[in-house]
């Protein structure tokens, strides 16, 4: 084996590295942490554990600088690490068997956590009482939806991610006969109703409910119990000209209609949405409190559920701790506003569920074997002392 | 003789342990502790009105006692006669010093409430007390003042209270945040006056008594009346004031201490005394609890101790038809709060603390023997005290942060008497004192904001997990702590004295090993059940909030300091150093975490402990600095040993 090959393993099997990488992780979990009273957990999550470097933007440029090994990188280089040492130490007895299944079970875990970040989609549904849905909403993300109303029996949507909107792209799409210009988008904005004789600036908007409507940017939040409301200033603009300027944000709690070509369109910005082969319709929310108090005791969703197939149709009860599994989903009960009766589902698609369990068990009996080994042994060892000096 | 001496002093100790559970005789004639044991509803769950007292005492004042410090005495017996006071004849109550108001820590709150220079002021009455009061070991100025000495700036207090609180509970500033808690201990105070009778009533039995009498004419005015026909006008308004004096009684009032008619099947549907007086419009008959509530007041007032025996023990008789076994779990609440199991533990840990030091000088087997035996009574009695509040909840040892800081305690004292018992050199009961003491006393500073006994949240509702991942994790955290005081004894011992040599430098070493591979078990185990936890109830396994970040930093270092020690890169000295740190990393996780504010895990922000985790962080760094001196500064420096 020549010294570059050597120098190499020696390096990748080295305890020394495990240290230091254990060492780096540790810091970047206790940084990230800190971070999060500045950015929500989602973004930190982005930034810090889910990437190969740690950006760091320079104060009033574009530019970033790597500042620090990302979750990814660290991740990968302890799995490398962690799989090196084994195979290159390997030894069938059962002084190492405990070590070596502690830190399979680890190999499974680090493993699990990379396919979670990878594959794991969080979404919610919100119900009011006799609502049903057949479709989750995501967190923190928007679209612009054009529906074509026209056929009774369905409607044609085309849904326009926020991303390309920020972007302030001209969208050209073959099933709208017109083309859908940004004017203008804020990542956070409050609206209210246009008072008279203030000092209000103009509207973009020149058509829907936007010329009413007072706009006010806001700096994007991260609190965890605030949500960002974007807004956009939408023009329509056909071979003839243009058809007006929408405003558009989440917050409108309608969608605006119009006609045009013939046809009735209407226009939204509505948290994206993720359409799933079945429905749920919410028949009660329960929310409980102890006695004397506001401390909540039980939130409870009964609701129904159906497929269109008509194979399933049955009532199931969510309740904290007690979520539903269905169809690779889990619905978990998150939220409850007593006085709307409005019942908000997580709904999370985690596909690589399995492997911490996998993990645990070979971890848990990794460990027993170590240390249980080690305690019998020491005390045997201390027995026998006693006896001899007795 | 000697070789007794220790289980003499055991014993001793434990029959001072043992003699806050005889019950006090009733004083002045009144029987106060029957009075403690009436059960009443607060916070969702069924406890004695002693317990009430006590804790909320501690939330007005920060202390169990009542008094004033020029006085010796204190100015109430117990918890239980202020409270008595403050139900029944709130005027008295009014002067009682309760309300903390510290000049030291709360100067603008001190002008804001108009405290005079007078009322301030300490004038003691003895010599010795005056100078050294001027030497500083006694307090000159007071910290606690009276309703009637602050009623008279309510008003303003209000007007500051709703100033502060739009501002968000984080960027509040100090003063903001001392007139909201001022503002709020008020409005529990004001509460508690209107639970069990109208405050500015002369004689509020004889009030109820007029009541009943005038019902079916008032009854019939206001059915009249509302029917468009002729009635008496003077009966009609009669009644429509006494609906809003009730209404008003019903919305303010504190306790749920009116359980609900025979009829009603929700056991816990108990109801303030103001909501059962609205409902005798319904039923014509005032309920009988709070005709029981109204004598026990007037002959309180009125200083008739037979009568008012007399009606607790009737009205005991009653509750237990329908109340028996909350009434037997009031009772040993009760006897629990007297007892104090934690504050003696406290006592017996400090005492045991120092026996075993001691024990390193001179007399090494009869001291260190009696400190293991005062080690072990200690931790008998925590044993029996989270016992008790076990069986009081209904739920796993660990809940809230307070009941964390007693397991921590508990489990590293455990622990340490296991080692203690292996090593038999005094260590474990050094360690064992050291955190015991440590995790009560805070414990007892987490016990301030009120009743330790809470509901649990929705989300945190489930003895299983409770069981298993919290008390796995905790665990955890007490073996960290354990490593890292024990690293601590060995740095100290090492350097400051000549006593420590190479056998029991190793058996330390060895000591600190164990017990951090034993960490390393639980807070892995403990975190994954964490995780296991999350997947069941959220669907997901990990979600990197805050607290669970915490707990997988334990897990890392104490694997790093594993991984450090196979691959040879630290010998003890470098062993003891990542050991002190592992205390820096679990106070941060415990405590640190906590005070972000962020995730669904956090308890609250909290002040005053953020300044302590500073200093206890900066001293444990302090500590790891001393003991990276070259080994020529170390007293007890000898060539051989290899550290």
């Amino acid at each position: 084996m020549n010294d570059t090959v050597r120098q190499f393993r020696d390096f990748f099997v080295s305890l020394r590295l495990t240290v230091v990488l254990l060492t780096l992780s540790m810091l970047l979990i206790f940084a990230a942490t800190l971070d999060q009273v500045n950015l929500g957990i989602g973004a930190v999550q982005a930034k810090w554990f889910h990437s190969l470097f740690v950006l760091w933007r320079l104060p009033h440029s574009d530019f970033t600088l790597p500042v620090f090994p990302g979750g990814y990188l660290l991740g990968a280089f302890l799995l490398a690490n962690l799989i090196a040492a084994h195979v290159y130490r390997f030894q069938l007895s059962w002084k190492k068997c405990g070590i070596f299944l502690t830190h399979l079970g680890l190999v499974v875990l680090l493993l699990g956590e990379f396919f979670s970040g990878l594959l794991q989609q969080e979404t919610r549904m919100e119900f009011r009482e006799g609502e049903a849905k057949s479709y989750s909403e995501s967190y923190d993300r928007n679209e612009l939806a054009i529906l074509n109303t026209t056929d009774p029996q369905f409607d044609t949507v085309v849904a326009v991610p926020e991303s390309l909107l920020a972007d302030g792209a001209a969208i050209q799409h073959p099933a709208l006969p017109f083309r859908v210009i940004t004017k203008a988008y804020y990542p956070n904005a409050a609206f209210a109703m246009r008072g008279a004789g203030k000092d209000e600036p103009a509207s973009l908007a020149t058509a829907g409910v936007g010329p009413q409507v007072v706009l006010t940017p806001l700096a994007q939040t991260y609190k965890q119990d605030e949500r960002n409301t974007p807004a956009a200033f939408i023009e329509l603009a056909g071979p003839e000209g243009s058809l007006g300027t929408w405003l558009v944000t989440p917050q409108l709690p309608a969608p605006q209609t119009f006609d045009y070509a013939g046809r009735t369109w209407r226009l939204a910005l509505r948290p994206e949405r993720t359409y799933r082969p079945f429905t749920l319709t919410l028949v009660k929310a329960t929310h409980d409190v102890y006695p004397g108090t506001d401390i909540p005791k039980n939130f409870s969703s009964r609701l129904r559920l159906t497929t269109p197939d008509g194979r399933v149709d049955r009532e199931v009860l969510i309740y904290m701790n007690n979520p539903l599994r269905f169809g690779g989903l889990t619905f978990y009960q998150q939220t409850m506003d007593s006085e709307t009766n409005t019942s908000g589902l997580q709904v999370v698609h985690n596909p690589g569920w399995i492997m911490p369990y996998v993990a645990c068990i070979l971890m848990a009996l990794g460990l027993v074997l170590q240390f249980g080994l080690h305690l019998l042994g020491f005390i045997g060892k201390r027995t026998a002392a006693s006896a001899a000096k007795s | 003789m000697k070789r007794f001496l220790p289980i003499i002093l055991v014993i001793l100790a434990a029959g001072w342990a043992l003699s806050g559970l005889r019950e006090t005789p009733p004083a002045d004639g009144f029987d106060l502790a029957a009075f403690g044991r009436l059960p009443v509803l607060v916070n969702g769950r069924i406890k004695p009105l002693d317990t009430v007292a006590r804790t909320s005492l501690l939330i007005l004042q920060g202390r169990q006692r009542v008094g004033d410090p020029a006085v010796p005495e204190p100015l109430v017996a117990s918890p239980t006669e202020w409270l008595a006071d403050l139900l029944f004849d709130p005027a008295k109550a009014d002067q009682l010093p309760t309300f903390r108001i510290s000049s030291s820590d709360a100067p603008e709150l001190v002008a804001l409430m108009g405290l005079t220079e007078d009322q301030l002021r300490i004038k003691y009455s003895d010599a010795a007390l005056r100078t050294l009061a001027i030497l500083d070991f006694l307090p000159s100025t007071r910290s606690r003042f009276s309703f009637a000495q602050i009623e008279p700036k309510l008003d303003e207090l209000d007007r500051q209270a709703r100033l502060a609180e739009p501002i968000e509970e984080q960027l509040r500033s100090p003063f903001q945040k001392q007139v909201i808690r001022l503002r709020d201990t008020l409005v529990l105070y004001q509460r508690l006056k209107h639970s069990l009778q109208a405050p500015d009533s002369p004689d509020f039995f004889n009030e109820l008594d007029l009541f009943q009498k005038a019902l079916p004419a008032g009854v019939e005015a206001v059915r009249a009346q509302q029917a468009g026909q002729p009635h008496d006008d003077a009966a009609f308004k009669a009644m429509i004031r006494l609906t809003e004096r009730y209404d008003f009684m019903d919305k303010m009032g504190y306790l749920l201490a009116i359980p609900p008619a025979a009829s009603e099947p929700n056991s816990l549907a108990w109801k303030t005394a103001g909501h059962a007086l609205l409902d005798t419009f319904q039923t014509g008959r005032v309920d009988p609890q709070v005709i029981v509530y109204a004598a026990l007041g007037h002959a309180w007032r009125t200083h008739q101790p037979v009568e008012f025996n007399e009606i607790l023990r009737l009205d005991r008789e009653q509750l237990a038809t329908r109340y028996g076994p909350q009434l037997r779990k009031s009772d040993i609440e009760v006897r629990f709060n007297a007892a104090e199991p934690f504050y003696r533990c406290m006592v017996l840990y400090a005492i045991a603390f120092l026996l075993a030091i001691c024990s390193w000088l001179f007399w090494p087997d009869l001291l260190g023997k009696s400190a293991f035996g005062l080690v072990g009574l200690a931790w008998l009695l925590a044993t029996a005290g989270i016992l008790t509040r076990m069986w009081l909840e209904g739920r796993p040892p660990v809940t809230n942060l307070y009941s964390s800081a007693l397991f921590v305690g508990w489990g590293s004292v455990a622990l340490c008497l296991l080692l203690e018992k292996i090593y038999r050199n005094a260590i474990g009961s050094v360690a064992a004192g050291m955190i015991g003491f440590i995790t009560l006393l805070i414990a007892h500073h987490l016990s301030l904001s009120g009743d330790t006994l809470e509901m649990m949240r929705a989300v945190l509702d489930t003895n299983l997990w409770l069981a298993t991942h919290v008390v796995v994790v905790t665990t955890g955290y007490a073996a960290t702590f354990l490593a890292g005081f024990l690293a601590l004894i060995y740095i100290v011992r090492g350097l400051f004295t000549k006593s420590l040599d190479q056998t029991t430098a190793a058996s330390l070493a060895r000591m600190v090993y164990g017990v951090v591979c034993f960490a390393t078990l639980c807070s892995l185990v403990g975190t994954v059940l964490g995780g296991i936890w999350a997947d069941q109830s959220w669907g997901r396994f990990w979600g990197w909030d805050p607290k669970e970040n915490g707990a997988l930093i334990i897990v890392i270092w104490n694997a790093i300091i594993l991984h450090a020690r196979w691959g040879g890169m630290v010998k003890q000295r470098g062993l003891m150093c990542l050991a002190v740190f592992g205390n820096v990393v679990t106070s941060w996780s415990w405590f640190g975490v906590n005070m972000l504010g962020v995730g669904l895990h956090s308890y609250g922000f909290m002040e005053s402990a953020f300044w302590w985790l500073i200093a206890f962080v900066a001293s444990q760094l302090a500590i790891i600095a001393l003991a990276n001196l070259p080994l020529e500064k170390w007293r007890s420096f000898c060539p051989k040993l290899e550290v």
